[in-house]
């Protein structure tokens, strides 16, 4: 248990998309440095609209978010980038008309002249994007596109990476890999928080997450525990995996 | 198992008991890049398939071509003894051939309850001079009705039935696509990753709901990514790769094949993630 | 000009038949774009047809009343499939591009020499209005006094008549739209493919919407020239399209309200402000303006209502927010 300030640090957040609705009802969630947080839960329950008020693009309309200690609350989405913070929306995540160099570009472009050293760090983790960085996004799969638009949120060197379920839409090879690739980026040092529907992958590989439930963080704890806890099978986890 | 559905070995494209689909030389081309290119498949009646495979490897675009969404280069199909090749969309579905979409397409701007009202067919009130004489259409209007809200419940979407679908999270989006689907009594429903997105505690209820679709007799082929699901309720695989069908046969053969294995499947299917090696990078800063 | 012959002035356009010749318009237009997502900007050829159809069919072909409402409803149902059958098959924007087209097209048409015959070229057609004014049941010296406005037995006649035939298409299209025929029309509206996937014609759909809605706009370009038994080309230039989409936004597109709310707002805002603005210039208040520019600052101020219209209220009076807020 650190008792660093957390990276991120969201408080008892009301939050909504459409005016007088909330979506949250008191979501609370805390990220420690160098911490991958999984947020799972069922449909309808928040989780990309967590995610989502955290980098600005859904209106907070009480609580707070602190990154580092500092008030970030409804701040624009630009101001974020700059303060390191990267977040991978789940589609429409690469501009398909550009190479993947480009989009990896388009990635630095508040500070282009990082681009060599970050785009080494990127292709260590995703050596296929330095092979085929001419080919243009738009002819990828979209396991490929997914890998593309994580690299790009590495471009700026984010001290915290948001992932809007990074597995969706993958077959299982590849959501292993993106599982594999995620631990990766967080053992570089980058605070990840990821939401994903594929609950039983998230926990094998997170220190905490949090379960989301009807706009409130209804249960937390780490990986394994809500993995072996019979009540989050129950309602959340599902047992096929055991039939 | 695997001699109830098909004829002799279970191999690409071989042939079944009693199909309801069969499908020939389906090419999809666009420019230089085969998308599709089955040689032969048929689908079994009355039985769930499973359709799986990477990203990429032309099951979207086959349902397409399938459903007349999209022409093909080539090819003819016969579903239930009609040739359905060249026939526009909104006829097939008419035939009893119905699909949802990958990207669903939920009606964001009518509510729930007439999204699924929208999906029965035959619908008298649809004509134009008809649907001035509402004693004509009224009464088919409380059956459709009635209809709709059995299948709310069964799919739990009962409570949001007067919201708007746009108010909808991903995955309930996902499951009224599915229960307007069947508000048209199809003979072969198609579903494009009916369960991506929905939670998994939600699926498992579901995959009970599409066993009894095979019950009623509804023939179902669905694409999929997750195995366990796959495993759990169909009775036949198809995998395709690179546009052609690659393999075919009962769920626990296909899953074993090492080729499957290595090209979708992945060897950490039953493995712990957390405790797979992974190499170490130096922190970027 | 005292305050009650502003407020006259003001409340003789809310009723005029030229407002409803607008209204009827923007009520077919709400049909196309309001209901299914149909681009039309050349309503000014479906509303001209009409009153070109009435005009030609009684001057010409010597028809009754009721065959020359006819005539003129089919001219506009022929334009609408001759527009509709090639392009309603491809994205929206191609039946936008052909609508502007047609519409120019039409009235360069039947202002020329070529069609003069016919259609009395630039100088257009008049007096086709001696059977309808016939049927006027109202007794000849009948008057009735609006404020400092004076309308004769004819007048009133005309006004009755033009609103009973809003309250008619209103009627027609509430009850269309609310029938499960009105619901295909919303899925086409906001996804084509979803609603083909569950077995509906969409092309079908979509023609239809389109010669509906086109010959309501006739029987508004009849209306519209029936008051002054003219119809000139000059009527149906671009000014008229874009007036008609003016109200319809301001009003509300999915609405019946809408449009005859916008129409008579519009309308009687523009009338209103000529006159105020015509007071202060007479009085020196506005040492900048000459007395013959104060027509011409009303459409600067159409250009303005219109591009504030659809950054901060898109949906108008009467439109649904929520409807228009999952488009974005």
């Amino acid at each position: 248990m650190t008792n660093q300030t957390p990276v991120v640090e969201a408080l008892d957040l009301h939050a909504g998309y459409l005016p007088g609705i909330n979506i949250l009802n008191g979501c609370s969630l805390v990220a420690n440095q160098g911490e991958l947080i999984g947020i799972i839960g069922p449909n309808g329950a928040g989780k990309s609209t967590l995610l989502k008020s955290i980098f600005g693009q859904v209106n907070i309309r009480s609580g707070h978010v602190k990154l580092n200690g500092e008030d970030i609350t409804n701040l624009k989405a630009n101001k974020l980038v700059e303060k390191g913070v990267a977040f991978v929306p789940q589609t429409n995540n690469v501009f398909p008309s550009l190479t993947i160099q480009e989009n990896l570009e388009m990635g630095v472009f508040q500070n282009p002249k990082t681009f060599d050293e970050r785009f080494d760090f990127v292709t260590s983790i995703f050596p296929a994007l330095g092979e085929r960085r001419a080919q243009k996004a738009g002819s990828l799969s979209g396991g490929e596109r997914q890998m593309v638009a994580m690299g790009r949120a590495l471009m700026i060197d984010p001290s915290v990476l948001l992932l809007d379920e990074p597995s969706a839409g993958l077959s299982p090879v590849r959501q292993d890999e993106a599982f594999l690739r995620v631990r990766e980026v967080n053992a570089a040092g980058v605070t990840v928080i990821m939401v994903e529907q594929n609950a039983r992958r998230c926990l094998q590989i997170c220190d905490r997450a949090y379960v989301l439930d009807q706009g409130t963080d209804a249960h937390t704890g780490t990986g394994r525990e809500l993995l072996n806890d019979p009540k989050m099978v129950e309602l959340y986890l599902g047992n096929l995996a055991e039939l | 198992m695997a001699n109830e559905i098909a004829i002799g070995a279970a191999a690409p494209g071989c042939k079944k008991v009693d199909p309801i689909l069969v499908a020939d030389h389906v090419i999809r081309q666009f420019g230089g890049l085969t998308a599709v290119n089955v040689e032969h498949v048929e689908i079994p009646r009355g039985k769930i398939t499973a359709l799986i495979g990477p990203n990429g490897a032309g099951k979207t675009t086959f349902f397409n071509l399938l459903t007349g969404f999209d022409k093909p280069n080539s090819g003819t199909w016969i579903f239930d003894g009609k040739n359905l090749a060249g026939v526009p969309s909104f006829k097939v579905a008419r035939r009893g051939m119905i699909r949802t979409f990958q990207l669903t397409k939920a009606l964001s701007l009518l509510t729930v309850i007439d999204n699924m009202r929208l999906g029965a067919q035959r619908q008298l009130g649809e004509g134009f001079w008809a649907s001035f004489a509402r004693p004509l259409w009224k009464a088919q209007e409380t059956q459709i009705t009635t209809k709709a809200d059995e299948l709310l419940k069964r799919f739990k979407l009962d409570a949001k039935r007067e919201d708007y679908a746009g108010s909808l999270s991903g995955g309930q989006r996902k499951l009224l696509e599915m229960a307007r689907a069947l508000m048209g009594d199809p003979k072969l429903v198609m579903l494009d990753e009916p369960m991506a997105g929905v939670n998994p505690a939600l699926t498992q209820s579901l995959l009970e709901h599409i066993k009894d679709l095979k019950s009623n007799g509804t023939t179902v082929l669905f694409v999929e990514h997750d195995m366990h699901m796959v495993r759990h309720i169909s009775d036949w695989v198809i995998v395709m790769a690179e546009g052609k069908i690659v393999a075919e046969g009962p769920p626990a053969q296909v899953m074993s094949d090492q080729a499957v294995i290595d090209a979708y499947l992945g060897a950490h299917a039953d493995t712990d993630l957390g405790t797979v090696e992974i190499k170490a990078i130096k922190a970027g800063k | 000009m005292d305050l009650i012959g502003i407020l006259s002035l003001a409340g003789n356009e809310l009723i005029s038949p030229m407002t409803v010749g607008y209204i009827l318009c923007g009520i077919g237009l709400a049909v196309h774009f309001g209901y299914t997502g149909l681009l039309n900007f050349g309503q000014a050829a479906f509303a001209a047809l009409g009153g070109y159809g009435f005009a030609i069919a009684t001057l010409d072909f010597g028809w009754n009343i009721w065959g020359s409402i006819l005539f003129g409803l089919l001219c506009s149902m022929g334009f609408a499939a001759i527009l509709g059958i090639p392009t309603l098959r491809l994205r929206a924007d191609y039946l936008a591009i052909v609508t502007i087209a047609a519409a120019q097209a039409l009235r360069f048409y039947v202002g020329s020499s070529t069609a003069e015959p016919i259609t009395g070229g630039s100088a257009g057609v008049s007096q086709f209005g001696e059977e309808f004014y016939g049927l006027n049941p109202l007794p000849e010296d009948f008057t009735w006094n609006l404020g400092t406005v004076a309308f004769t037995s004819d007048e009133i006649w005309m006004r009755i008549v033009a609103w009973v035939v809003v309250g008619i298409a209103v009627v027609f299209i509430l009850a269309l739209t609310r029938s499960p025929w009105g619901r295909v029309l919303k899925g086409i509206r906001e996804d084509e493919d979803a609603v083909r996937a569950l077995g509906k014609n969409v092309f079908s759909y979509k023609l239809q919407a389109l010669v509906i809605g086109g010959s309501i706009a006739s029987l508004g370009g009849m209306v519209f020239v029936m008051s002054s038994q003219t119809n000139q080309p000059s009527n149906w230039g671009t000014n008229f399209t874009f007036i008609t989409w003016t109200i319809l936004l301001l009003g509300g597109a999915a609405t019946m309200l809408g449009p005859i709310v916008g129409g008579m707002v519009f309308f009687g805002m523009m009338t209103l402000i000529e006159s105020v603005l015509g007071v202060l210039v007479d009085a020196g208040l506005m040492p900048f303006l000459a007395i013959e520019q104060v027509a011409q600052i009303r459409f600067l101020l159409v250009g303005l209502i219109l591009m504030i219209l659809v950054i901060f209220r898109p949906q108008g009076f009467f439109g649904n927010k929520k409807e228009i807020q999952f488009n974005g």
